[in-house]
């Protein structure tokens, strides 16, 4: 696929772009006036997506799992049940396993074969996630992904991938950084980074935080 | 099918390049193909495998130089027009010129919540027994269907160890064809990395696949 596209914004290479807008525009007028959708649910799944379910649904999860041994043990157990006690679930999360980074094992997570992603607790894959060079490699070279990452992993620690190739929905919990003893849930999960829970990052450390 | 979605394991494809505060969407297009998707999959009757199944069933040459919502509105374009909702003239035409086919359930701005809440479980009750059990040795199969499957080629044919019996879930290589969801048993399986890449494979790293009954034999 594709893994430019990403500068491909509307005032580049506006012919293409503005082709897709002209070829989506009739799609969704020719859909309006058969009565097959409600263009207000349309504009209703855009918003969601972009400003209700996202990567703090997952960091709150990640936060509570470092100051609630009992909550931590249940999301490593049964992740569908722990997550959904705090109201993540639905599509693309209806089966959720957590992943526990600790300092021997590091789990990463990629879809090799499409784009598959826990959207309940992390909204919607960045375009690397999705692009060739994340799902080609991730699998056969892992450490190499990493490296693009900026991530060097000491030689003896375990990598741990998992190519999700069926309807589990995979969310890694990173580390707790040090230097964090006492903080709040709420301070602790602005630590937790999307990358982080996709294994191709770490969490902040107290002093990345601005 | 062996098509340009089955990616793992090829080289070529340059470094991975994150982008700085990605935007969710990059075009105003982009998010009408996403949502227009969403809505449209139980008007128009297919499930989340013929999804896939329509993504990825294009030339591999024509796949790869696709963004990921070009692929996404070519399969919706496909599935409409397969179905009959839609017709080629009125995509020309940008316009609807023929009468609408009856459809179920036109999804509702007060039900968008209700529906992602819902979401599509998988796992369906069964009455059979598991053939495998956590720690046993199993051999992916060497199969190279042409229609949707869910076994990646670079794991096919090699050995790994059940890490963990899921449940039993809809099966994708019969529902993506319309023949039913033909519940198995999905387990985790855990290979070496130089099991599936031999002397280039990385001795430290594992990877694991969610593979279903029937993709796999006793090792």
């Amino acid at each position: 696929m594709a893994h430019d596209h990403h500068h491909d914004h509307d005032h580049e290479h506006g012919s293409e772009l503005s082709d897709m807008q002209l070829r989506t525009r009739a799609l969704e007028t020719i859909l309006i006036e058969k009565g097959y959708i409600d263009p207000a649910a349309i504009d209703e799944l855009i918003e969601t997506y972009e400003k209700k379910i996202g990567p703090r649904n997952g960091a709150q999860v990640v936060a509570k799992s470092w100051v609630d041994p009992q909550f931590r043990k249940w999301l490593f157990e049964d992740g569908t049940a722990a997550i959904g006690s705090l109201g993540f679930g639905g599509r693309s999360g209806n089966h959720l396993v957590a992943l526990e980074n600790t300092p021997s094992v590091h789990n990463m997570v990629v879809c090799t074969l499409c784009s598959c992603y826990p959207w309940a607790v992390l909204g919607l894959p960045p375009l690397w996630y999705k692009s060739a060079p994340y799902r080609s490699r991730t699998v056969a070279d892992p450490r190499g992904v990493l490296a693009d990452f900026g991530i060097a992993l000491p030689k003896d620690t375990e990598i741990r991938v998992w190519d999700s190739t069926a309807e589990l929905r995979y969310l890694v919990v990173p580390m707790r950084p040090a230097g964090t003893e006492g903080w709040s849930e709420e301070k602790l999960a602005e630590l937790v980074t999307r990358d982080s829970m996709i294994g191709t990052g770490v969490a902040k450390s107290p002093k990345e935080l601005t | 099918m062996n098509g340009g979605q089955d990616l793992g394991g090829m080289h070529g494809f340059g470094p991975v390049e994150p982008e700085p505060n990605e935007p969710v969407f990059h075009a105003e297009w982009e998010k009408r193909a996403f949502a227009l998707t969403l809505a449209m999959a139980r008007p128009g009757g297919w499930n989340i495998d013929m999804g896939r199944f329509a993504r990825e069933n294009r030339p591999a040459g024509e796949y790869l130089a696709m963004s990921y919502y070009q692929v996404w509105f070519a399969a919706l374009e496909s599935m409409m027009k397969e179905r009959d909702l839609v017709a080629e003239d009125e995509i020309a035409a940008g316009h609807s010129l023929h009468t609408p086919k009856k459809v179920e359930r036109v999804l509702s701005p007060a039900d968008v919540l209700k529906v992602l809440h819902r979401g599509g479980p998988t796992e369906r009750e069964t009455n059979t027994k598991p053939a495998f059990k956590p720690g046993d040795r199993v051999r992916a199969k060497t199969i190279n269907p042409p229609t949707h499957t869910r076994l990646p080629r670079y794991v096919r044919g090699r050995i790994g160890e059940i890490e963990r019996v899921i449940g039993c879930h809809v099966f994708p290589d019969t529902n993506s064809l319309g023949a039913g969801e033909n519940p198995q048993w999905l387990y985790t399986v855990r290979f070496d990395g130089r099991e599936l890449w031999g002397p280039q494979g990385d001795p430290t790293a594992t990877v694991s696949v969610d593979a279903w009954e029937p993709y796999l034999v006793p090792a």
